[in-house]
């Protein structure tokens, strides 16, 4: 019987229809936008523009994109709820699909978000890897004035972003920390009319620290980020400083740090470089002997002392991809042992397959992030789409330069036709080689990096670092998705949500 | 050990075409805070401290049959309900409808209970399979009147309180005259309102049902399967699925707090975690998710070879479902399970959830370890229940 054709009157209430009554044939049905890619041999991954993913055997695609797939099929039901396909019964529920690409979008809500303040040039390392080209301690002409940080805040403060963060990096920000309490003192009292929230942060070798900083930290609630390389002899072999003694500064300073502070105000990021290749497992034991719950295993950036130290320094992306690869399983492996560990690249992408939402992360956005996810202001009053810009301008290329924090306003900065077709350039859904990529949804554009790689910010696709590295990360966290191991599934989700690790197998009543 | 059910009504005389009358229950009006116009003096036979001359009650409600009442009773000449047969589980303070025509004196509020409920209308727009209190088709919408004098009488120190139906949406402006009434006389109590949420797919209609910006409001939504048509079954309603998420999505647009209740019953069970992964994903606004055994009350009987499973043929499924959310950061109970039949993991997740005048417990689990913090049974699930319940020995820890 048809439900349509219900009996009227009190009948009606008591009778009831078999489930075929409901499961309608439709007319036809119609794909949604994805795109896909074959996985393996025998599988096809598809990928909707909510992020939303699906495996199917080669026969189920084939019959599904040819508009053959039964409307009893099994995996007619799956290709439904999870919006790849719609027919006649399901146009309303488009809406939800809209309201699903905008959660994914909302990163750009609020426009620039993270403000990075150059407060000098100077530092007193002289890290192989250097991506900015510090200079010499005692030379004030690379420090921020007073004047230029005034400038600085107010430019921030015309951010309609009501949460920013401050991030204030060097050189060796400490060494010119007369002009963070400035920054910090004066963004205090102009939030005090404007009200947002607004979250701080240095990003420091620790060398400098004292009693008094650690003081002020406290009281303003400013976090820490440092740098640390892996055990003592790769640390201080990537990060050479006179006395030779960066890892034992470093480590001795993280802990006062974290006394002072607390655990979580005090974070740490390392850099691989050549000779860290083969050590990845004595760099992830380090920072789980040091008490970190997590770390961020970062490819190099060809900028600064980088490129001239290339020779020494660098690799290819397939020696970086096999460091990952290694480090990733070995923290799985610590993880099923009960240390809780998490690996923060993975984690940022895991974020983006699993869940509706989006990340902060902006160095994996699209558009990318560029003056209108995070902005720079250096020393010298320029303005820069991103810290990696300005090491460019450091080698005297000043293409993403977006002006002057003195001759500039506001709208001329972060309205002007320069940010807007950088911006163009960074839009992956149109981009050569993107457009029709699979893990669009899950990864971004670098403009700086291609125009700084390749010589053009569009760039291109099969030569890319970027691509090839992202690729094949997305891949090898889809097979370990597609594995389906519960116990691994368990760890991932305990690295998106922050979550302790514990599953209550035998959790006994209180 | 079956706990005596909680009396919510008693019959008496049936009597003249007097309209109902909502009021609170005292034994003397002295004694109450509230408006005299407001009070039902309870008048019982063997009890001679009632004052009894002594003024003009809303209404009377005693156990004296009309002939042989004292004549003072007949003096007051207020509306009054001759005859009931119980008077003992009243208590001052509670708020009772004498409906003089049907002979019927209903409990409409119990003092001291977490467990009232408004029940808004008896129409519903589904027609679930298991739906325990089946809908009429009737038009009570001049009932509004009567729940917005009722929300005047219930105490404002009242904690939480229910608002169901039939699906209360029906009522529309009425519904919203309610809860704005609530706001006004209670705004400390929190509301729980129980909904299919299908008229909400009205993005006007859930516009002006947030725009009341209630305090403490939380809607309670059933969702079924991730699969239109298995949801559209469920609930015997074509189009339902699609109407539910659109009116989810259109509520949490405006501002109003949402959970997500999945029964659990054999048109559900096996496919909990697709359910669970599709809520995460679609409706990650929820602040809850409760997934609910089967009551076996109203149509639940008519459907029964449709509907039963032992709870325990369905624990993996339900674990799996269940830790994914929970994994996922999404908070998660179950309702009406006992712990015998659930896996130890799952304990920290199981909720006291079946309202306190229904509620009890067998025999078998007299000598349960874990009795107090088990949720028991409904009622109606004396006589069919999982197989498996079994009292629990002192746990080994």
């Amino acid at each position: 019987m048809d439900a349509r054709e219900a009996p009227a009157g009190k009948l009606a209430r008591f009778t009831f229809y078999p489930p075929e009554a409901y499961r309608k044939k439709p007319d036809e049905y119609r794909l949604l936008p994805f795109r896909f890619t074959r996985f393996n041999s025998d599988k096809y991954l598809l990928v909707n523009e909510a992020g939303e993913f699906i495996f199917l055997g080669r026969a189920s695609f084939r019959r599904f994109t040819a508009h053959e797939l039964h409307f009893q099929d099994v995996d007619y039901d799956a290709l439904k709820t999870k919006h790849f396909l719609w027919d006649d019964t399901a146009s309303p529920l488009l809406d939800i699909l809209a309201t699903k690409y905008r959660t994914k979008k909302s990163f750009l809500r609020g426009f620039t978000k993270l403000h990075l303040f150059v407060v000098t040039l100077r530092c007193d390392h002289s890290c192989l890897y250097c991506q900015v080209s510090r200079q010499r301690e005692d030379r004030g002409a690379f420090d921020m004035t007073p004047a230029t940080a005034k400038r600085a805040v107010d430019l921030m403060m015309r951010s309609p972003a009501p949460a920013i963060t401050m991030e204030f990096q060097g050189g060796e920000p400490l060494l010119n920390f007369d002009l963070i309490r400035f920054l910090v003192d004066y963004s205090e009292a102009q939030n005090a009319r404007v009200g947002k929230q607004i979250d701080r942060v240095i990003t420091t070798n620790l060398s400098r620290i004292t009693p008094e900083i650690l003081n002020y930290c406290r009281e303003h609630k400013i976090l820490l980020s440092t740098s640390l390389d892996g055990p003592e002899w790769l640390h201080n072999a990537n990060r050479p400083k006179r006395g030779d003694d960066s890892y034992a500064l470093v480590v001795r300073n993280m802990e006062t740090a974290s006394a002072a502070l607390g655990r979580e105000a005090v974070a740490a990021l390392m850099t691989t470089t050549r000779r860290s290749l083969s050590h990845v497992r004595d760099i992830i034991d380090e920072y789980v002997a040091r008490g970190f719950g997590s770390i961020f295993l970062r490819s190099i950036s060809p900028y600064g002392f980088a490129v001239r130290t290339k020779g020494s320094t660098g690799y290819l992306t397939p020696e970086f991809l096999d460091f990952y690869r290694e480090g990733l399983r070995y923290i799985i492996d610590l993880n099923r042992k009960g240390i809780r560990l998490t690996e923060g690249y993975a984690k940022i992408i895991l974020t983006k397959i699993l869940t509706p939402f989006p990340t902060g992360f902006t160095d994996l956005q699209s558009p990318a992030a560029t003056g209108i996810g995070a902005v720079v202001y250096n020393y010298d009053g320029d303005v820069y789409a991103s810290d990696e810009s300005r090491m460019l301008a450091e080698m005297n290329d000043k293409t993403f330069r977006l002006g002057s924090m003195h001759e500039n306003s506001y709208d001329e900065l972060f309205r002007g036709e320069d940010l807007r077709s950088l911006i163009r350039a960074s839009v992956n859904e149109s981009l050569p080689g993107c457009s029709d990529c699979a893990y669009q949804l899950y990864c971004g554009a670098d403009p700086v990096f291609h125009h700084a790689t390749q010589g053009d910010p569009v760039g291109h696709r099969p030569t890319s670092a970027f691509c090839q590295k992202n690729m094949a990360i997305i891949t090898e966290l889809f097979r370990y998705i597609e594995s389906d191991d519960r116990e691994v599934m368990r760890i991932f989700w305990s690295w998106i949500t922050d979550h302790t690790l514990g599953e209550p197998e035998e959790c006994l009543l209180p | 050990m079956s706990a005596p059910v909680i009396r919510r009504h008693t019959y008496g005389s049936r009597g003249d075409g007097v309209p109902p009358f909502i009021g609170v229950v005292a034994a003397d009006r002295v004694a109450s805070l509230v408006n005299v116009n407001d009070v039902v003096c309870v008048v019982k036979r063997n009890d001679v401290s009632v004052a009894r001359s002594r003024g003009d009650y809303g209404a009377i409600l005693t156990d004296w049959k009309s002939d042989e009442a004292p004549a003072w009773i007949g003096a007051l000449s207020r509306p009054t309900l001759f005859g009931a047969e119980h008077l003992e589980h009243l208590n001052d303070g509670d708020i009772v409808r004498l409906d003089f025509s049907r002979g019927l004196a209903r409990t409409l509020y119990r003092v001291g209970s977490e467990h009232n409920t408004i029940f808004i209308t008896d129409q519903c727009n589904s027609n679930c399979l298991m739906c325990s209190q089946p809908p009429k088709d009737i038009d009570d919408s001049h009932l509004v009147q009567e729940h917005l004098r009722l929300v005047r009488l219930i105490p404002p120190t009242t904690g939480t309180l229910g608002i169901t139906g039939g699906e209360p949406s029906l009522f529309g402006s009425g519904l919203v005259s309610v809860i704005q009434a609530c706001k006004e006389h209670l705004p400390l109590t929190r509301l729980h309102m129980l909904t299919n949420g299908r008229t909400f797919c009205d993005r006007d209609w859930a516009q002006e049902f947030g725009a009341v910006q209630h305090p403490d409001l939380v809607l309670g939504v059933p969702l079924y399967s991730d699969v239109a048509w298995q949801h559209d079954y469920v609930v015997q309603a074509a189009g339902a699925f699609t109407q539910t998420m659109l009116g989810l999505h259109n509520l949490a647009r405006f501002g109003v707090r949402l959970e997500i209740r999945v029964v659990v019953h054999q048109q559900t069970a096996s496919h909990l975690l697709r359910l669970a992964q599709f809520i995460y994903r679609n409706l990650p606004f929820a602040e809850h998710v409760a997934f609910m055994g089967l009551e076996m009350m109203g149509y639940t009987k008519t459907n029964l070879k449709n509907l039963w499973i032992d709870p325990v043929d369905y624990q993996d499924s339900l674990r799996e479902a269940l830790l994914f959310l929970d994994r996922a950061g999404m908070h998660v109970s179950i309702y009406n399970h006992q712990l015998c039949v659930l896996p130890r993991a799952l304990w920290p997740y199981a909720r006291k959830a079946i309202s306190d005048y229904k509620n009890v417990y067998l025999d078998e689990c007299a000598a349960c370890a874990v009795l107090d913090q088990c949720g028991g049974l409904f009622k109606s699930g004396e006589r069919i229940h999982s197989a498996h319940i079994r009292s629990i020995k002192a746990l080994s820890v």
